[in-house]
């Protein structure tokens, strides 16, 4: 099945897709704020974002988003609990230094949490290790190991395996190849994972 | 644009000190046009020694404080938007303030002014606003104490302002702010020819006042701009004085700033004005500041830089945490400038960018029509 793009890339259309009309919304890492002044003007949803590079909120602030200049994992512990319907993570996952704390504190402050990764078991990605015996250097992940911003390179299977851990309830996951939805190995075949969660019933977590 | 001053008068006003003050004059300019609705208004707040001159030119050729900010296609765009900027009470341009006419004693008040708060301020340009007929301003903005009052405007009354720019600023003087404040009050006092604060026959406390100023000039820099503009240039010469006249460029610049101020301003009011600002606490009274802001309904854009050790970063993001704990529309960024606490006025380039592009968004979901109307 082929994903149109929403802004030049189609894990934004998926995840268009779970927003409904009028949702509170914050996008952590919003960069240039495409994607939330894309869901306000389409969905008028209440958009907030996180970004810490200067230039991307200058830019996200001139096309009328409200964006909070700051690091992801700090910015949430402000925000009142429930203070979203929906709180984006969006190729984000890979580089916070501490994944778990933030999968944690999205799920405070947002009644749901969308996360969308590149996955690192691509057999793209594996085939490139076993061959080069290097690094492996993919479409998917194009940087030497020197520059990369990736600091965490997980899988779909290493990441459905925490949620179970965690005993957060996934709602939806969709997988892409390109412009494809993948519906089976995913682990092998996706490049893309968007995951709708939410926290399970029995787990009770309060930030301090 | 040429600019023109317009004064409204007001029988009374009720200050926190609990004194009321009688026949207060107020000395405002505005910019553009109002619309029809009289939703397109925009008060603009000074800091400190600022004036009602914010933009345009003034009959004697002089620029507005923030002309690079306001005009035609600016941030604060007069083709679209209504600018007014007052002086502040307490001042010394127009507006009443300790250098006015006491009407008990029928001479100036000095020291007999009553103590005023940002609040007060605040209380004259709502009276300011009653006056010319704007039932609720599309934003309110202003850096360093203009930022103490945009904020106060929002808390004190929360359902006229649509958005609120608070710029290089804080929501309480912190001990450093004061020290530096009392610092310039006592330089001020300790002139013999301040006399207590009864110098209008005479000559005024004319090298406190400027030694206050220079302090001021020295928190308004940043290092690194004080590095580039002066570094260890000597003033006029080749070699070392060996004595106490002016050896280095900065000290000159310093003097100079000093003596300037002393044209223009009044020593009264620069003990009037650092108080009330030492006094500023926008908590005050409330468990916290996030509770003081509970109930404010405005947008935010909070900006401040990243070279301003006057009003550093860190209190702009207790601002803007505080309000995002109440689940506020707060927008923060951090400008990144070499100009220290003077970057909001001089440093506007980025600045410009965001403070269109919120205003942009606020007035379309305000719904606001281009400024077209009738003048206020």
């Amino acid at each position: 099945m082929k994903v149109p793009e929403l802004l030049g890339r189609s894990d934004y259309a998926l995840i268009s897709e779970l927003i409904p009309e009028g949702a509170r919304v914050l996008d952590l890492g919003c960069g240039d704020g495409a994607l939330l002044a894309w869901l306000k003007e389409n969905k008028r949803v209440m958009a907030r974002g996180v970004e810490i590079k200067r230039d991307l909120v200058q830019a996200a602030v001139a096309r009328g988003v409200t964006v909070y200049q700051g690091d992801i994992e700090a910015s949430l512990t402000d925000y009142p609990d429930g203070a979203f319907d929906f709180v984006i993570l969006s190729q984000t996952l890979q580089e916070t230094r501490r994944p778990q704390a933030v999968l944690e504190r999205m799920l405070r402050v947002g009644r749901h949490a969308i996360v969308a990764f590149p996955n690192f078991g691509h057999w793209r990605v594996r085939l490139a290790h076993l061959t080069s015996g290097r690094a492996p250097r993919t479409p998917l992940f194009p940087y030497n190991w020197y520059e990369s911003p990736n600091i965490n390179f997980l899988t779909v299977m290493d990441f459905e395996e925490f949620l179970r851990n965690q005993s957060w309830q996934i709602e939806r996951r969709m997988f892409l190849a390109g412009h494809r939805r993948i519906e089976w190995s995913p682990n092998l075949l996706c490049e893309i994972a968007v995951y709708l969660i939410r926290r399970g019933c029995k787990v009770c977590y309060s930030d301090n | 644009m040429i600019s023109e001053v317009h004064y409204a008068q007001f029988a009374s006003l009720a200050l926190d000190c609990g004194d009321t003050l009688r026949d207060v004059t107020v000395a405002y300019e505005s910019y553009g046009s109002l619309n029809r609705e009289r939703t397109n208004a925009i008060l603009i707040l000074h800091a400190f020694t600022g004036d009602a001159h914010a933009a345009g030119i003034d009959p004697e050729g002089k620029p507005g404080w923030w002309a690079n900010m306001i005009g035609p296609a600016k941030a604060f765009d007069t083709d679209r938007y209504f600018v007014l900027c007052s002086n502040i009470l307490g001042g010394c341009r127009g507006t009443t303030g300790p250098s006015s006419i006491n009407p008990e004693t029928g001479k100036p008040y000095g020291l007999r002014f009553p103590v005023i708060t940002v609040r007060d301020i605040v209380r004259l340009q709502k009276a300011l606003v009653d006056h010319l007929g704007i039932p609720k301003l599309l934003a309110v903005a202003g850096g360093s104490m203009g930022g103490m009052q945009a904020l106060e405007w929002v808390v004190s009354y929360p359902d006229m302002v649509e958005a609120c720019l608070p710029i290089a600023t804080t929501a309480r003087h912190s001990a450093q702010q004061i020290a530096f404040n009392e610092t310039g009050r006592q330089a001020i006092v300790a002139d013999p020819d301040f006399n207590g604060g009864d110098y209008y026959d005479g000559p005024p406390p004319a090298r406190g006042l400027a030694v206050a100023r220079m302090v001021g000039h020295i928190t308004y820099m940043s290092d690194e701009s004080m590095r580039e503009k002066f570094g260890r240039r000597l003033r006029n010469r080749e070699s070392l004085s060996f004595g106490f006249d002016i050896d280095f460029e900065v000290e000159s610049y310093l003097r100079y700033r000093g003596s300037q101020f002393v044209g223009r301003f009044d020593a009264n009011s620069y003990l009037y004005i650092t108080k009330a600002m030492d006094y500023f606490d926008l908590a005050n009274g409330a468990p916290s500041l996030a509770a003081a802001l509970e109930k404010v309904l405005s947008r935010f854009l909070v900006i401040s830089f990243t070279s301003d050790w006057l009003y550093p970063s860190y209190q702009s993001l207790e601002i803007v945490n505080a309000l995002r704990s109440r689940n506020h529309d707060v927008t923060y960024c951090e400008l990144s400038s070499s100009y220290g606490h003077d970057a909001f006025l001089v440093d506007v380039g980025e600045q410009t960018g965001i403070v269109s592009g919120f205003l942009a968004r606020v007035a379309k979901e305000a719904g606001v029509s281009e400024g077209k109307g009738a003048r206020a």
